[in-house]
């Protein structure tokens, strides 16, 4: 029964799109008040059906209910609740139904809290929504729906993926689709916008929370991924530049510079229809996300299984959801009122060379994970594209931007004085000029790359700081005064200190784990020890544990320093009978400033083939360890959390909440200058 | 002229678009390497540490049938692969030489540690000089060697069970005759 009111929630969820995607905006162009409120009202049921659906799915997977197709596939009654209710999500058809759950989620925020925004833009914003909630309702109902019965049904189900049966994942869809699809709200407001014919700079405004608010779950979305790829891949890389990595790193290129844009946008009323294109386009490239995971045109380690009828159907929905905007654009675009001018040296020229890089940036990732599809169009070779073309070609381009990113907000707008800005950074420099010692002092053979990371690092967040100390006069105003000043900051302000500190935070990390890591790969019997960067690894054995639905093989390292003991380590491998298959789990140890990170393998797994067994019992009771020093990795998710929390800082900006905007020049004096 | 600027990101969507709809629905076909019949290109690479296999020489190939695979730790589709090669070396005594192209030695050595090591002798190619010799544009690739040290066939992307068994190993069989 709960099925298939699911089913039918679906459906019913299907019709009321249809009409919140056409009455609003019929009556926009009528300016028919009645037919314009149609949209919040259906935007609100819309979201209530698919809730209603969603939720009877998740009820499918917790009482375990094999006689629904999916569920047996992806599920199994032995599983902890909290893999059974992820698994709702860990398929192709429960992630489109959270897919477009968060979709008509942020429909019907706008319908609650768009109060402030003119009933015309309103209604065509809903309407917009509801034309890409129907492609994906009719995806969903069409071709992949995932309230199919079985009969009969079967005894048990078939487990989930056990690589997904981890926590860190368990929530890392959710996060990744909030940002994916939140980018679909910006989207709206850009094709409304077209439609009406009308960009100002309350529209960049009222776009600028919905970008920040998709921005930061997708920043935190990716930490997770790729926090979930350093332990359980077991190779103690986080980032490989996998093609469904890549396809969550694309919108969010294009998310950061859109958020910058959007900046030039409301301040300064200029870069409107390139802010409107990047908004179209950081969607688009959300789009393609999808179809390249969902049509497994790219073979990946996260694809899902798949089906040509799906790649065509979504393949349509690109076609039509980017195609049709892009028209619209090209259309409408050049109708748009030019925006005010500025000089090169300017905060608006700073803004502009950022997104100069970003795009560039994001179309190399593009290229790069999509070179292999071309090639298969056109001679059918399956290649893959590594780490060796994104490092040479991806971050180069990022140099550059990391250093204008410290100069740029000491920059005025529309005339800037760039001998000034980098003479107020003297003490961002000094303090880089610093690391730059201090690395090449306390690493002995740094190399000239990794110590120009490390100041890059300093620079960016010392640029920070001091763009802060300069707009609270420091030391130059009696220190209660610059406090005063400190607190009656804007958030906005905050916000971009709080996100580029960060990113030197990330920095520092990724440099130190790429520059400096340990690695020690050997085999080792109980009682062996190995030195891993002054750490001595003791092996004492592996144990075997059962649990709930996998067999586990134990490890145990006891770690010393100088004789004394620092911690124990369990990595372990699990093998999960029911998908005959084998995870790794490291064991990590921080200190925060460094990871200590070891994991087991059997030595002659790989060679195994087909039906032997998973754990041979070796005579000698010897294990491949592998055992990795890490220094500065927490910091790369430490500093996209700070970087996250710095995004939500700037959302909770007074500005966003309040109506009709007012121009800059309009304000009190005593406040202090704008932020961005 | 201005407005032909904002056409431009339709026209390179409808590329994009288009290339998408081909890699959906076009069947993979193979154009020949322009080596196929040719002697292999002369190199002489390093041996892979801690892996305890030589390095990889022109004339260590020559007088045997033999695949030279060409696998990297970074790329994705060797992991699929790895299994059939070790297949292939175990059970079908085929001999097999690897080159590690673009890859770091450890990291190369550790996916050899991980999925397996099918090959008799094994060269790093750590800047992939080698690799444009042999006209190697992606990995994997393997490519099938005769007695006389010419290439007879390449297989570009991963060796499937299909390709295995309709091509590789009856041209290996057709050639150790």
């Amino acid at each position: 029964m709960i099925p298939e009111i699911g089913h039918y929630a679906l459906i019913l969820a299907l019709a009321v799109a249809l009409v919140q995607a056409s009455l609003p905006l019929v009556g926009a162009a009528r300016n028919d008040l009645a037919l314009m409120d149609i949209g919040r009202s259906a935007a609100l049921a819309q979201f209530g059906f698919i809730a209603l659906a969603f939720a009877c799915l998740m009820q499918c997977y917790v009482v375990s209910d094999f006689s629904v197709a999916t569920v047996a596939e992806n599920s199994n009654s032995a599983m902890p609740l909290l893999y059974k209710i992820a698994g709702t999500w860990g398929n192709h058809e429960g992630s489109m139904v959270l897919w477009v759950f968060i979709l008509a989620l942020f429909g019907a925020s706008v319908a609650a809290f768009g109060r402030n925004l003119p009933p015309s833009l309103r209604a065509r914003v809903l309407s917009v929504q509801a034309m890409t909630g129907v492609a994906f309702l009719a995806f969903i109902v069409f071709t992949s729906n995932p309230f199919l019965r079985l009969n009969p049904a079967p005894p048990d189900g078939n487990d989930l993926n056990p690589l997904l049966q981890d926590p860190g994942l368990a929530f890392h869809p959710p996060f990744l689709y909030l940002g994916y699809v939140g980018f679909s709200t910006t989207f709206s407001f850009a094709v409304a916008a077209l439609i009406e014919g009308r960009v100002d700079p309350a529209w960049a405004r009222w776009v600028r929370p919905w970008t920040l608010a998709a921005w930061v779950a997708l920043t935190i979305g990716i930490a997770m991924g790729s926090w979930w790829s350093y332990y359980t891949l077991g190779w103690g890389g986080w980032w490989f530049w996998d093609p469904v990595e890549n396809a969550s790193f694309m919108p969010w290129l294009a998310g950061t510079a859109l958020l910058h844009s959007a900046i030039v946008a409301e301040k300064r009323d200029a870069l409107k229809s390139w802010t409107i294109l990047l908004a179209i386009l950081a969607f688009a490239l959300s789009l393609i996300g999808t179809f390249l995971v969902r049509s497994g045109i790219l073979t990946s380690v996260h694809a899902f299984a798949v089906d040509p009828r799906r790649g065509v159907f979504i393949l349509a929905i690109l076609i039509v959801a980017i195609g049709g905007p892009l028209a619209l654009y090209a259309w409408r675009a050049p109708q748009l009122k030019l925006g005010g001018i500025f000089a090169p040296i300017s905060r608006e020229g700073a803004m502009v060379l950022n997104n100069l890089l970003l795009s560039t940036g994001c179309a190399t990732v593009f290229l790069g994970t999509l070179y292999p599809l071309f090639l298969d169009a056109i001679n059918g070779s399956k290649v893959s594209v590594g780490p060796p073309f994104f490092d040479a070609t991806f971050v180069p381009l990022m140099v550059p931007l990391v250093i204008v990113m410290a100069v740029a907000p000491l920059i005025a707008w529309k005339r800037g004085d760039l001998a000034g800005a980098l003479g107020r950074l003297w003490a961002a420099a000094a303090i880089s000029g610093l690391v730059a010692l201090g690395t090449y002092i306390a690493v002995h053979g740094a190399s000239v790359l990794a110590i120009f990371g490390m100041a890059l690092a300093a620079w960016c967040s010392a640029g920070a700081l001091v763009e802060v100390a300069q707009r609270v006069r420091l030391f130059r105003v009696p220190f209660a005064d610059s406090v005063r000043r400190l607190l009656s900051l804007p958030r906005s302000a905050w916000g971009m200190t709080i996100a580029h500190f960060g990113i030197g935070v990330f920095i520092a990390g990724v440099t130190a784990s790429s520059a400096w890591q340990v690695e020690k790969v050997q085999l080792v019997r109980p009682g062996d020890t190995v030195d891993v960067a002054g750490y001595a690894f003791t092996f004492e054995g592996v144990v075997e544990a059962q649990g709930p639905n996998y067999i586990e093989r134990r490890g145990t390292f006891v770690v010393t320093r100088d004789g004394r003991p620092v911690a124990t380590m369990h990595p372990s491998k699990k093998f999960y009978p029911v998908q005959q298959q084998t995870t790794t789990d490291a064991a990590i140890h921080t200190f925060w400033i460094a990871d200590l990170y070891a994991t087991i393998s059997d030595p002659d797994e790989g060679t195994q083939e087909g039906g032997a067994p998973a754990f041979p019992n070796r005579a000698d009771g010897a294990w491949a360890a592998r055992l990795y020093y890490n220094p500065l990795v927490p910091w790369i998710w430490i500093g996209a959390i700070i970087m996250a929390f710095g995004g939500i800082a700037s959302l909770t900006d007074r500005r966003h909440r309040v109506g009709a905007p007012v121009p800059a020049r309009a304000r009190p004096a005593a406040a202090p200058a704008a932020a961005e | 002229m201005r407005r032909l600027l904002y056409i431009l990101p339709l026209l390179a969507f409808v590329a994009v678009a288009a290339w998408f709809a081909v890699g959906l629905t076009r069947d993979p076909n193979r154009i020949p390497s322009a080596l196929i019949d040719k002697p292999m290109p002369e190199f002489q690479l390093p041996a892979l540490a801690e892996i305890g296999v030589p390095g990889l020489a022109t004339s260590d190939i020559h007088g045997k049938v033999a695949l030279v695979n060409v696998f990297a730790s970074w790329c994705v589709p060797c992991r699929s692969e790895q299994p059939i090669l070790m297949r292939l070396a175990r059970e079908k005594g085929v001999i097999l030489y690897g080159i590690d192209y673009k890859d770091q030695a450890p990291a190369g050595a550790a996916f050899l540690r991980e999925f397996g090591n099918p090959y008799a002798a094994i060269g790093v190619d750590a800047d992939g000089k080698v690799g444009i010799d042999w006209g190697v544009y992606g990995v994997p690739e393997t490519f099938v060697i005769d007695r006389e040290g010419r290439i007879r066939h390449k297989q570009i992307g991963p060796i499937t069970p299909e390709s295995l068994n309709t091509t590789i190993l009856p041209l290996v069989a057709q050639l150790s005759k």
